[in-house]
């Protein structure tokens, strides 16, 4: 199995405070990979770097052999690769229908003469993106729901939405900042099957950010352990429980440790 | 009251409802608010004038030559300010009305100050009407394409947006390029029924009064912007019989709406058959079981929820 993502090295300061610090791994295509580490660990930052929404200070990210740091947001999408975020970010206002039909909008290339003059591209376009988000609704478990405001769905079903609004991009690597943060045990299982499911239906590699051990142990292959914008740690669940330096980082063996832990 | 003076009204309300359109795709789907649309109608207007006298345009393609310049003179407006977060923006079209108005005023070919005068009064009723009809048909069809839901997108949450492959700047200068071509077709259709142009007419009171339209009709309605714009422009003249107290009038009125519905009239909601269909229907019977037709003709596919 090749790599799909390639982190060589990657550096991002903020003035005065590194964030993340010469930080290097890979993910191999088709997996699904974890990345941990206590809170302020810099986790949330190597997703900004890799989605081209923060530029690196330096170091490379690679995906599928080409450099896809300080690229837009929108063009790191186009190569295929999304994200969902830690607080929830839909499109509050609109159906759960809207923020799909709305993400999958790549699928069409009808330009806005055609909107208005609605010409057989329009309408072609149109159907091939409805047809899509229904089955994406469907796949997602969440035709039931269609037609609610985004903003009124629970929190379980609007992290799902939001998984589901990102697979829509047709993505090749997608990225989940946290995705069982607030989910209580039952909801964490039924997304743990998700996750597999996606990486399977969608061809789709995962690289999941989580706190919740259970979730990261019971189904990533690979973890990456930060902490103070370092790498820790990189291996198997077993690899990584067991490495002394992870058990420290979380359980804190020094005082300095815990304190700022 | 003679239909002269209801004519002029009528009048009145198509060139302000061409503008607001415009503003309405800007603010109302875009997120974007601009306190300078009345420059674009200023740029319109001279360009429509100066395109029908001086180089002798019929006057349809005056009133597009019009738009067409304001457009183009968006672009560098947009290119340089729509980088900026949110409230930046906002101030940076303000600059730019202001710094418009301040540009005619002293440039002596169009007038300055005095103004241009002896323009022919060629707008009339039907093709005011004309225009209004064809600018709504054109941004009902624009909001419910691929296009218009890529900038609701960016308005509810442009960074998510821009994660799932919207290109934010591209479809914000659309945007802003879209609405100044209305202004600048409604400032057109100003000039030439007014016979006059002078840049005191498009000061910035001029550019909040459009501003205050879309949002008294509601953030991402087109029948809202419609609704608010003929409204709000007829309001005033309806209130003539306060005399002195009808701007207080219509101030508290517009204040009233804001307190009573914060999301303006419509509030993201459309008037569509769907929605008649609705009101006709005997009470209790409409369950919760959305209408499959609502999402067509709702705003981004928004169907109308009491």
């Amino acid at each position: 199995m090749s790599d799909i993502l390639e982190v060589r090295h990657l550096t991002k300061r903020f003035g005065g405070l590194t964030a993340v610090d010469d930080v290097s791994f890979s993910v191999a295509e088709g997996s699904i990979a974890g990345l941990i580490g206590p809170n302020g660990a810099g986790k949330t930052t190597v997703f900004n770097l890799m989605t081209g929404i923060y530029k690196v200070t330096s170091g490379e990210i690679m995906f599928e052999g080409k450099p896809v740091h300080d690229l837009d947001p929108h063009i790191v999408a186009e190569m295929g690769v999304t994200r969902t975020f830690q607080n929830i970010r839909l499109f509050r206002r609109l159906s759960v229908r809207d923020n799909i039909l709305t993400a999958c909008h790549g699928r069409a290339d009808y330009n806005v003469a055609d909107s208005i003059l609605h010409t057989p591209r329009y309408r072609q376009g149109e159907r091939r993106l409805a047809t899509e988000s229904e089955r994406l609704m469907d796949l997602m478990n969440l035709t039931e729901v269609a037609s609610s405001r985004a903003s009124e769905l629970p929190y379980g079903l609007q992290r799902r939405l939001e998984i589901a609004r990102a697979l829509a991009v047709r993505p090749r690597l997608i990225l989940l900042d946290e995705p069982a943060a607030g989910m209580n045990p039952d909801e964490t299982m039924q997304l743990m099957a998700l996750i597999g499911r996606i990486r399977d239906e969608f061809a789709c590699t995962v690289l999941v950010i989580e706190h919740r051990m259970d979730l990261i142990m019971g189904i990533c292959e690979n973890i990456v352990v930060l902490n103070f914008g370092r790498k820790l740690a990189e291996g198997s669940p077993e690899v990584v429980q067991n490495d002394p330096a992870v058990i420290e980082a979380y359980l804190g063996a020094h005082e300095e440790v815990s304190a700022h832990a | 009251m003679n239909w002269f003076y209801i004519k002029g009204i009528l009048i009145l309300c198509g060139i302000n409802l061409t503008a607001v359109l415009g503003l309405s795709l800007l603010t109302g789907f875009t997120g974007l608010f601009s306190f300078g649309h009345a420059g674009f109608m200023a740029v319109g207007g001279y360009a429509a004038v100066w395109a029908g006298l001086r180089m002798g345009l019929p006057f349809p393609v005056a009133l597009l030559a019009g738009g067409l310049v304001a457009g183009i003179v968006s672009l560098p407006i947009g290119r340089l300010t729509l980088n900026l977060k949110g409230d930046y923006f906002c101030i940076a079209t303000l600059g730019f009305g202001e710094a418009i108005r301040l540009v005619l005023d002293n440039v002596q070919t169009f007038g300055g100050a005095r103004g241009w005068a002896g323009i022919p009064v060629t707008t009339t009723l039907f093709n005011v009407t004309l225009a209004a009809a064809l600018g709504t048909f054109v941004m009902v069809r624009l909001v419910h394409s691929r296009h218009g839901r890529n900038m609701i997108a960016i308005r509810e949450e442009e960074l998510a947006a821009r994660t799932v492959g919207i290109n934010a700047l591209k479809y914000k200068m659309m945007s802003l390029f879209i609405s100044a071509v209305y202004a600048g077709v409604a400032g057109g259709l100003q000039a030439y029924y007014l016979g006059f142009l002078q840049p005191k007419m498009f000061s910035m009171t001029r550019s909040t009064e459009l501003t205050i339209m879309v949002i008294f009709g509601g953030i991402g309605s087109i029948s809202g912007t419609v609704l608010g714009s003929i409204l709000l422009t007829a309001l005033p003249e309806l209130l003539r019989a306060f005399a002195l107290w009808r701007l207080v009038v219509y101030g508290a009125s517009v204040i009233f709406i804001m307190i009573s519905r914060p999301e303006g009239l419509m509030g993201g909601k459309e008037i569509s058959i769907a929605w008649f269909r609705r009101l006709l229907r005997p009470v209790g019977v409409g369950g919760a079981g959305g209408s499959g037709g609502a999402g067509g003709a709702g705003a981004g596919g928004r169907g109308v929820r009491q």
